[in-house]
């Protein structure tokens, strides 16, 4: 999927993310983690991150997640969010969502 | 016996309470995409609640998804989301006709094998929220072998007949109530009482629970989780009635071991409504 605009997804509410997406100028995919967690969750979340955008299959983009405290499924589905609203997508591939 | 006493509503887009919701131990949780979830925000909810289902602190609780109703550009996603999800029950709002059923039936079998489930694996329920639904509840709770469930949504009705909630005796719901119970008891499927929408009014929340069950209601669609304990606790048998139970099933085990067809205890008749009565009776006692 190609990123196309900026996007957000998400709140800075306990439990939950926010997800901003922007295209990349130089086709690079740069992701920016900050949590409160992230000494002890950082990899984790980022591990997270990276599974959902590849099953995305967005390899450009400018990726800024700001948790917490959000569980895994939680992360996937605002990632997911942002990436379709980045893509101008409404129609979701299922199989890429699992 | 799958025990329907209270079914949480769980806002969609809300990561707290999907995060959490589980903890309380409802006896359903019902993640929610319709009216709990603003227009901007549909698609990331459906998203959240898709990766909800799957998440491993809801395997033991029954789950039922709130979808958007099937005429709006979000019910067939919605739908999607629900049964890929995995989702127990999709529970249709506003349901008005057996023809409603009859195309979310269809609709649920398409995406089922899609996605690989076994045909009839998603169970349905219908809402009732309208003079219409109510009138045609016996049709809507036997419209499909899906149907495991109707409820009797308060508010919208309300708005529908032209009135509005009172406090105390709640005529305004008697009819309603009553038709939407007797359409799921004839259709030997369950029954939810209207929300209460006070979460800081404990009284007026236990002397609605008492009139839904005293009427036969299973039990409530309830919209904070504090509720759910209250609940559990006016649905469970006294210590009197589990005593009682438990000697009418005794007689009736007496009974049939000396080939007598009925037996009396303390002067009534034990017969099988009474016997069926009691052992529901135990099953709710060992619930609680």
């Amino acid at each position: 999927m190609k990123v196309v605009k900026e996007s957000i997804a998400g709140t800075l509410e306990s439990s939950d993310l926010l997800v901003k997406v922007a295209p990349s100028n130089k086709g690079t995919l740069d992701i920016v983690i900050k949590s409160h967690v992230f000494k002890q969750f950082g990899k984790q979340i980022r591990r997270v991150v990276t599974d959902t955008l590849a099953q995305l299959s967005v390899d450009a983009g400018s990726i800024v997640v700001e948790d917490k405290g959000a569980l895994d499924c939680v992360i996937r589905a605002r990632v997911q969010a942002a990436i379709m609203r980045a893509c101008g997508s409404n129609e979701l591939d299922w199989q890429r969502l699992s | 016996m799958k025990l329907r006493r209270s079914m949480l509503f769980v806002p969609g887009d809300n990561a707290g309470m999907l995060s959490t919701s589980f903890i309380f131990k409802p006896d359903s949780v019902m993640f929610d995409l319709e009216d709990a979830v603003g227009l901007s925000e549909k698609d990331s909810a459906r998203l959240m609640v898709f990766q909800a289902l799957r998440h491993p602190a809801y395997r033991a609780i029954e789950k039922v998804v709130r979808i958007n109703e099937l005429n709006t550009e979000f019910g067939l996603k919605d739908l999607e989301a629900a049964v890929r999800g995995g989702t127990d029950i999709v529970r249709l709002p506003k349901t008005d006709n057996a023809d409603e059923i009859h195309q979310l039936d269809a609709l649920v079998e398409r995406v089922e094998k899609a996605c690989g489930r076994p045909v009839g694996d998603t169970k349905l329920m219908a809402a009732i929220e309208s003079a219409s639904g109510v009138v045609n509840a016996v049709a809507i709770a036997t419209a499909s072998k899906r149907m495991v469930a109707i409820a009797i949504a308060g508010f919208d009705y309300l708005v529908d007949m032209h009135t509005h909630r009172s406090s105390g005796f709640e005529p305004e719901l008697f009819y309603a109530r009553a038709a939407v119970l007797h359409a799921a008891r004839a259709a030997h499927i369950d029954a939810f009482d209207v929300a209460y929408g006070d979460v800081n009014d404990d009284a007026g929340f236990l002397r609605e629970v008492g009139i839904a069950k005293l009427l036969g209601f299973n039990g409530k669609s309830l919209i904070h989780p504090k509720q759910i304990e209250l609940l559990h606790k006016a649905y469970a048998p006294s210590e009197a009635e589990v005593s009682h139970a438990k000697r009418v099933l005794a007689a009736a085990d007496e009974a049939h071991r000396k080939g007598l067809g009925v037996v009396s205890l303390d002067g009534k008749m034990v017969d099988p409504p009474v016997i069926k009565e009691a052992e529901r009776t135990l099953e709710l006692a060992q619930a609680a």
